[in-house]
């Protein structure tokens, strides 16, 4: 067969005396070209693959002997440790989900300002690029009990004392909202763009009122992209390190995986406990993941272009 | 629901129909603008910080100067961060281009069995919280005695490096026709000369966009390079880290004022990005690589 054709005249038409096991594997898409994939997935193999086993084997040798499950059940018996699946989702959760459902509606008003688009997308992309770790060094100024946010809150006379806004999970939240809001909003603008103005219009010549086309339209169709944008932000927000150690609490309400799994590693160095620790981080988040794309796919899963899907 | 008014009346508008626009002109820039209020706020607290003298209970600081720039740039050995920075960066762009785009032409361009498994493969780098597998694979460049040096610096940073530039690059790829390739072929171009002449100078913007952007990721990507560096290994980054996670050893302007060289060398590496990229870009990677987990 030749759909390979294009690309192997010549070589079509050599003699059938050839070995045709070689035949048989280019047309099942396997031929020389394959090699060239060849130093990226040894590149895996060796730096991700490798890694990630030899933690998971690491996590099933704990450091006590407590045979072959020790790091798994310490973890889940010893409430500290347990707790900070807890607290990762309790500041994860609300995080994305703020995320998303702000960038919604902003995202869907932005889309028809086309001339201030670039200003907008420039001033949003620029938290992404400072990074965590410098916008948590400017919260802790501006966040602080003398920073601007409280003396403006004091100033208008809505609180007398300064909100307690640092070393708890607040601060944490609201770092993950600034770094994660302009990402969540881009994505969606992104999916926004992709559907086709003409079935809105078509549901208003049927006579649907504003909130019906949003509700029983528009949102049906971004619903796997919600979804997709969803997963995204959970995923930077579940893995939060510098915020929750320089804005929260990382002995007490902001104890997060990612801080035990960093302090069992370089504080204790039990890295067999810390494999373990990051095992479960994520299989959690992959686990959380799975759950959302798993209720997408009940969602409406066609062309957002057309409407024939 | 009955006819309201009378929408044959109405004329077609050329922009959107308005259920898309159920959010007031208002609402949206008292938004926008509420946020970045808020960022200039907090980028505005460093800056100012970063040129008071002493700075206690008032809305500005006391007096103004510029010493604690010398002092951070002094203390905190800034000039080699910046060295190892601007290292790290290009060696880790280099080894992702070199890496990542014979793969991505092979998955723009070809199916075998086993390329979702292997799409799947080289998503999860970018997908599992860079803390999670840079725990072990800093144990393990330690017990190598890569762990702390230049060379284990660059070596972790590559691992989201190379699949991110395999998710940016595909999609260019797809976009070259394959028949172009073809026709050289049919005129005995060999396969470097096919790359070196006919896919480099059509995938240049891909190439271009990649490089920036995991320029951009391996500047702020915080976790990996804090599980393995050591003193002399450090990026900015985790030098700012360790600056603000000991804040009290150090005067706090000069904290600031090492913040403020670290956003700048992020804003000029942005603005060199924007000037090739478009911001929608950098996110229609993760959409691009969503898609692919669940296909």
């Amino acid at each position: 067969m030749s759909s390979m054709g294009t690309l192997d005249l010549p070589r079509v038409q050599a003699p059938s005396a050839q070995p045709s096991w070689r035949h048989r594997l280019r047309d099942r898409g396997i031929d020389r070209l394959l090699w060239l994939v060849a130093p990226a997935f040894l590149f895996l193999v060796l730096l991700f693959i490798y890694p990630s086993v030899y933690g998971i084997v690491l996590s099933f040798q704990p450091m006590d002997h407590s045979g072959f499950l020790g790091n798994y059940v310490r973890f889940f018996f010893d409430p500290f440790l347990r707790g900070t699946i807890g607290h990762t989702f309790s500041i994860a959760l609300p995080a994305s989900i703020f995320n998303v459902v702000a960038a919604i509606p902003l995202a869907l008003a932005m889309r028809r300002r086309k001339r201030s688009q670039r200003i907008v997308n420039v001033l949003l992309v620029t938290p992404i690029t400072l990074g965590t770790v410098l916008v948590a060094e400017g919260l802790l100024n501006y966040l602080g009990p003398r920073g601007w946010v409280n003396r403006i809150l004091m100033g208008i006379g809505l609180t007398d004392k300064p909100l307690p806004l640092l070393h708890n999970m607040w601060g944490v939240i609201i770092s993950l909202i600034i770094t994660g809001f302009p990402f969540a909003f881009l994505l969606i603008l992104s999916y926004v763009s992709g559907i086709n103005p003409a079935m809105d219009a078509a549901a208003r010549t049927l006579g649907a009122g504003a909130s019906q086309r949003f509700f029983r339209i528009t949102l049906p169709l971004l619903s796997p992209g919600i979804a997709n944008t969803f997963c995204l932000t959970f995923v930077l927000a579940f893995s939060v390190f510098p915020s929750a150690t320089l804005l929260g609490n990382p002995s007490g309400d902001s104890h997060v995986l990612a801080v035990a799994a960093a302090n069992a590693a370089f504080q204790q160095y039990d890295y067999p406990l810390a494999s373990a620790i990051s095992v479960i981080t994520a299989v959690v988040e992959l686990l959380m993941i799975a759950i959302v794309l798993g209720l997408r796919s009940r969602l409406y899963s066609g062309s957002t272009a057309t409407g024939k899907g | 629901m009955a006819m309201t008014g009378t929408p044959t009346r109405r004329r077609p508008r050329r922009s959107l129909p308005r259920a898309l626009r159920f959010v007031p002109s208002w609402l949206f820039w008292i938004a926008i603008a509420f946020f970045v209020v808020n960022l200039l706020g907090l980028v505005g607290t460093v800056v100012v910080s970063s040129f008071g003298t002493e700075w206690f209970d008032s809305w500005l600081p006391q007096g103004w100067t510029t010493h604690y720039y010398a002092t951070a740039w002094g203390s905190f050995q800034l000039a080699d961060a910046l060295i190892v920075t601007v290292e790290v960066a290009f060696v880790v762009v280099a080894v992702g281009l070199v890496l990542g785009t014979p793969a991505a032409y092979v998955l723009a361009r070809k199916q075998f069995p086993g390329k979702k498994l292997l799409m799947l493969g080289f998503l999860l780098p970018i997908m599992v919280p860079p803390i999670t597998y840079g725990i072990p694979l800093a144990t393990l460049l330690y017990k190598l005695h890569f762990g702390g040096t230049l060379t284990g610096v660059i070596i972790a940073n590559t691992v989201p490096a190379v699949p991110f530039v395999i998710l940016v690059l595909t999609p260019f790829v797809e976009q070259i026709d394959p028949k172009i390739e073809s026709a050289a072929r049919m005129c005995s171009a060999n396969t470097w000369q096919i790359f070196r002449r006919i896919l480099a100078p059509l995938m240049t913007p891909g190439l271009l966009a990649a490089a920036l952007l995991v320029l951009i990721q391996t500047v702020a990507l915080f976790e990996l390079t804090f599980l393995v560096s050591g003193p002399g290994s450090q990026t900015l980054i985790v030098d700012l880290y360790y600056a603000v996670f000991a804040s009290g050893i150090r005067p706090e302007q000069a904290i600031s004022a090492m913040a403020v060289i670290y956003m700048l060398t992020t804003l000029i590496v942005l603005i060199i990005a924007l000037r090739y990229v478009s911001p929608t870009q950098i996110v229609a990677q993760a959409k691009g690589n969503e898609e692919e987990t669940d296909a």
